[in-house]
């Protein structure tokens, strides 16, 4: 059950990670996205990793792609079709990415051996938010704090660029 | 007086076992307080008769279809309630004519709906206009899954519970979205950007008024929160930031299903219809379902947060009276407490009126959202000194 579930989902965000990125339709290719974000949460829930998926669900489903959309909308071209990449670009482009896929598979192959190991560590939220304020060893205080930090900053940088200016 | 007394050294088992008077009775509280017997005897026997594959395959299509009849019942039910709860704030009678008292109508105008034609606007988005609706169908439905009705009626307990049901129904607002741009129209448009800044706005309140009682629950799972209320609902064991929370969730509720006197998004009289202005036939209905069903998942979740979902009335360790309520089944809890919220839901749209775009934002950025964060680090707070009951 588990394996055809897996591949459902891999088929999913494989086909609509190609429609993305080709389809010609600015909208179009963001609800594509959308949906290869829902299927990477699938993959989560799958894994057992389920506040993963919730934040994949929230952040980037309900957040990302609703930010990606309403600005899409407000620069006010939505509806038309983007004009067809030069061929130039279209090779180089393919040429690039071929490049890569196989500069990784390379390196995944030579240096992995991929064993299958059990889902022995549950990841419970209680786990998540502990080890994310654990100042000690595995402990993630001070990415978090720094996140914080930089949040705010963009939020008191947000509101100087919305504020009107007042003379 | 020897079964009072009997009431008080009785452990809780012995104490069922030992009702003198109506034999049947003891069986039928059994069978009403725990549906896990049922479920498990379906789960058994599904098990027995299939390879485990097949069988579990058996149980999602059976789970499916439950959810799907009660999706539409829901949604006649609601469409009803609201017709008659408008109609006697305003001294009418409503629908009266199809049935008794005009219980079939809803019914009578689901039918319409499905014979009538879907149209498609000439220069729309043809793909993103037919998807919509299925999006927003799809979110509440998820939602709607991850919710407990009654003891052991729970299709899915996930560990992130509430998270996830806050998480599945953020998506509803690219439906929203998608059918407003798609639809090609200038109000669609207008009624799908407002929908949008509204929803994406009072999700803060809601998320902040519900981790204000995850604080003392400790847990997001909805199995755990609802058994931390066993002496007691949150509501009155949080005392003051549980009712604050509990009025900023019911304020954010509203205005994110779009809902008078929040519904600038659908507003009649300067947009006709908003988002859905241009969709008919079927999948307005879809629409207009997954608005009643959003009504209910609020509903619903603020009856698990904040007044125990299917858990009895309990007050302490005050048993007698913990074991009366008892004899009233989960379910009967469960549904009561989410009809009056609901009722209270349609009690604020035909009472206030509507607000307009920068009040509405104003209320949500300038009062609620600093109110539930203070509200939140004051249940910090709370919790800390172990001020709460």
């Amino acid at each position: 059950m588990n394996q055809v579930v897996f591949y459902f989902l891999s088929a999913v965000i494989l086909v609509f990670s190609l429609l993305t990125v080709t389809s010609s339709r600015i909208l179009r290719a963001a609800v594509y996205l959308l949906f290869v974000l829902i299927a990477t949460a699938g993959i989560y829930f799958l894994l057992g990793y389920n506040f993963l998926a919730g934040v994949q669900l929230t952040l980037y489903a309900g957040g990302i792609i609703v930010l990606i959309i309403f600005a899409i909308m407000l620069t006010g071209s939505a509806g038309e079709k983007l004009e067809r990449p030069s061929l130039n670009k279209f090779l180089l482009a393919i040429l690039i990415s071929l490049i890569g896929t196989v500069t990784s598979l390379i390196l995944f192959f030579a240096y992995h051996s991929f064993p299958v190991i059990g889902n022995e560590i549950p990841a419970t939220v209680k786990m998540v938010g502990a080890s994310l304020i654990n100042p000690g060893d595995n402990g993630y205080v001070l990415p978090f704090e720094l996140i914080s930090v930089l949040l705010l900053a963009a939020i008191v940088g947000a509101i100087v660029i919305a504020k009107k200016a007042t003379r | 007086m020897e079964t009072l007394q009997l009431f008080k050294i009785l452990p809780e088992k012995i104490y069922f076992q030992n009702i003198p008077y109506l034999p049947g009775f003891r069986k039928m509280v059994g069978w009403n307080l725990d549906f896990s017997t049922l479920t498990r005897n379906i789960h058994d026997s599904l098990f027995s008769f299939f390879s485990p594959g097949l069988a579990s395959a058996a149980e999602m299509v059976i789970i499916g279809l439950c959810f799907l009849t009660f999706f539409a019942l829901l949604g006649l039910i609601l469409v009803y309630a609201e017709r008659k709860v408008c109609a006697f704030f305003q001294l009418r009678l409503g629908p009266m004519r199809v049935g008794f008292w005009g219980t079939a109508q809803t019914f009578a105008d689901f039918i319409k709906l499905l014979l009538k034609e879907p149209l498609t606007t000439k220069n729309a988005d043809k793909f993103l206009f037919n998807l919509a609706p299925f999006i927003v169908i799809v979110a509440s439905f998820m939602a709607v899954a991850a919710i407990p009705f009654a003891k052991g009626l729970h299709a899915v307990d996930l560990d992130i519970g509430i998270f996830f049901i806050t998480a599945v129904s953020s998506i509803g607002v690219v439906s929203i979205l998608l059918a407003g741009w798609s639809s090609n129209n200038k109000y669609s448009l207008i009624g799908a950007i407002r929908s949008g800044a509204q929803i994406l706005s009072y999700e803060i309140s809601a998320g902040l008024a519900l981790l204000t009682i995850i604080i003392l629950t400790g847990s997001l799972q909805l199995s755990e929160i609802i058994e931390s209320q066993r002496t007691g609902w949150w509501i009155f064991k949080g005392h003051i930031p549980a009712i604050i929370a509990f009025v900023i969730y019911m304020i954010a509720g509203t205005a994110e299903t779009n809902r008078g006197p929040f519904d600038i998004a659908e507003a009649e009289s300067e947009l006709t219809a908003g988002f859905h202005t241009e969709y008919s036939g079927i999948k307005f209905a879809f629409f207009f379902l997954a608005e009643f069903v959003n009504m209910f998942i609020v509903s619903a979740i603020a009856a698990t947060v904040f007044f125990g979902g299917w858990m009895p009335f309990h007050i302490g360790n005050f048993t007698f009276f913990n074991h009366l309520m008892d004899f009233i089944p989960s379910v009967v809890w469960f549904f009561g407490k989410v009809s009056l919220i609901v009722f209270l839901m349609m009690w604020f749209r035909w009472t206030f009126p509507r607000l307009r775009i920068d009040q509405l934002l104003t209320l949500e950025w300038k009062y609620l959202m600093p109110i539930s964060l203070v509200n939140f680090l004051f249940m910090a707070f709370i919790s800390l000194e172990g001020w709460y009951f």
